[in-house]
């Protein structure tokens, strides 16, 4: 059926169509995809969103339960301030000690601040997970992605010699300051850090360390 | 000599390639394509090194504005026939006595975003036709100890889809005592594991290593 009418319509129309083919104007569609192009390329998200993953210790729900010892020369308190600024001081001060709190230290967020801080401290483990990095990354060792990942942790399980971080954030501070400090714990690859809540004298003397440093015009305690 | 007179006509172009081209790089932006979600209020994220990509189902997300307002989001599950969403909004209606309607329930699953309405003005929130009085409701979830609606969120989040995994999602400036009361309510729920959602940065690592040694 179909084949006899077409070739019906051929012979009729031999006689009427010229012979070059028709041109279709394809500039609208041009025009066309251009918009949506540049539609989807604007509301495309290009840079997906990243996750950093915490874990934080459980809860004790039991009052009686002991919280776990620390030893206090390996502790580190980091005391997030106001306006971008850190606190901290080693060690560890019990609320009994009020009357003679320990000076505070203040620094910031640069790569001279917190992080050479911990550098400073974290530098046995830093040298081994960074020698490691460098030799999967040079070739020395094939492992794949995975066990890179599960050695460094082992790594960082078997340390003993790294600081205890212990992050303290202030009322003032905000979740920009939170995520910058824990960001800057994965940085500096401490092993052990936790988040506390701050305790009152700690907020005493993150008062006592700013009003010091704007009474002697801006000198760094660092 | 006769001169040879040449036919003046306007140059055609063959668009046929250019139409091509086109053709091939809208297809690869309309698959690759996903659409930013819209949040209900503007949330800058901070930035950190880390470069593990966000993924697109079992996360329940708390979103936190700068201006303390506290969001829930839930996504519907890894494919379309799961429908979690409208199983917690059952829940939680069943837990504060509140029976939603099928078109509601549906509603509540095609919302895009996050949500941030105090689950005694839902009703309320579904019915309203206007952005505007939409948005006038979103006066984000209340996580006092007296209400902690929140709680109850993750709470039916979690029985229904016992995979979600709670993600952070906060603006930079929101102040840490909001992000310390929702981080109470995730380990109150005994959520000891979550994700912050944040933007790549770049840092020299290497540079700081080198000063040290």
């Amino acid at each position: 059926m179909a084949e006899i009418i077409q070739e019906e319509k051929g012979k009729g129309a031999k006689k009427r169509t010229k012979k070059h083919p028709p041109h279709i104007d394809m500039t609208p569609m041009v025009d066309l995809m251009c918009l949506l192009i540049v539609f989807f390329m604007l509301t495309s998200a290009f840079s997906k969103a990243k996750i950093m993953e915490i874990i934080l210790p459980e809860k004790i729900k039991d009052p009686n339960a002991e919280p776990p010892k620390i030893p206090g020369s390996r502790t580190v308190n980091i005391m997030l301030g106001p306006d971008n600024k850190i606190f901290w001081y080693p060690g560890s001060v019990k609320p009994e000690d009020y009357n003679a709190l320990p000076p505070v230290f203040e620094t910031n967020f640069g790569p001279d601040g917190i992080r050479q801080l911990l550098l400073e401290r974290n530098i046995a483990l830093f040298k081994k997970i960074d020698d490691f990095e460098q030799e999967v990354i040079t070739g020395r060792l094939r492992i794949s992605q995975d066990s890179v990942q599960s050695s460094i942790s082992q790594l960082k399980k078997d340390d003993d010699t790294g600081p205890i971080v212990l992050i303290k954030a202030s009322k003032e501070s905000t979740y920009g300051n939170f995520v910058d400090i824990l960001d800057e714990m994965n940085i500096c690859g401490i092993a052990r850090y936790t988040v506390v809540d701050i305790a009152w004298y700690e907020d005493d003397m993150i008062e006592a360390a700013i009003g010091s440093s704007s009474g002697t015009t801006g000198s760094t305690l660092n | 000599m006769p001169k040879i007179k040449l036919p003046t006509k306007s140059p055609r172009i063959d668009m046929t390639p250019m139409v091509d081209l086109f053709s091939v790089v809208l297809i690869f932006l309309m698959m690759t394509t996903t659409f930013r979600a819209q949040e209900p209020a503007p949330v800058d994220t901070p930035y950190s090194i880390s470069e593990k990509p966000k993924p697109n189902f079992d996360m329940m997300t708390v979103v936190l504005s700068n201006d303390g307002r506290v969001f829930f989001n839930v996504d519907d599950g890894p494919d379309t026939l799961i429908r979690f969403r409208p199983k917690i909004l059952t829940e939680m209606g069943n837990h504060y006595g509140i029976e939603f309607t099928e078109d509601e329930l549906k509603m509540f699953q095609k919302y895009p975003s996050s949500i941030g309405v105090p689950i005694e003005n839902m009703k309320a929130f579904f019915a309203a036709t206007d952005a505007s009085e939409k948005a006038a409701l979103q006066t984000g979830i209340p996580v006092d100890s007296l209400d902690n609606q929140l709680a109850n969120w993750i709470l039916y989040a979690r029985q229904i889809n016992p995979n979600v995994e709670a993600y952070i999602k906060g603006d930079a400036n929101t102040e840490f005592p909001i992000v310390k009361k929702v981080l109470d309510v995730l380990q109150e729920k005994n959520v000891n594991r979550f994700n912050l959602i944040t933007n790549l940065e770049a840092t020299e690592v290497k540079l700081e290593e080198e000063t040290i040694q």
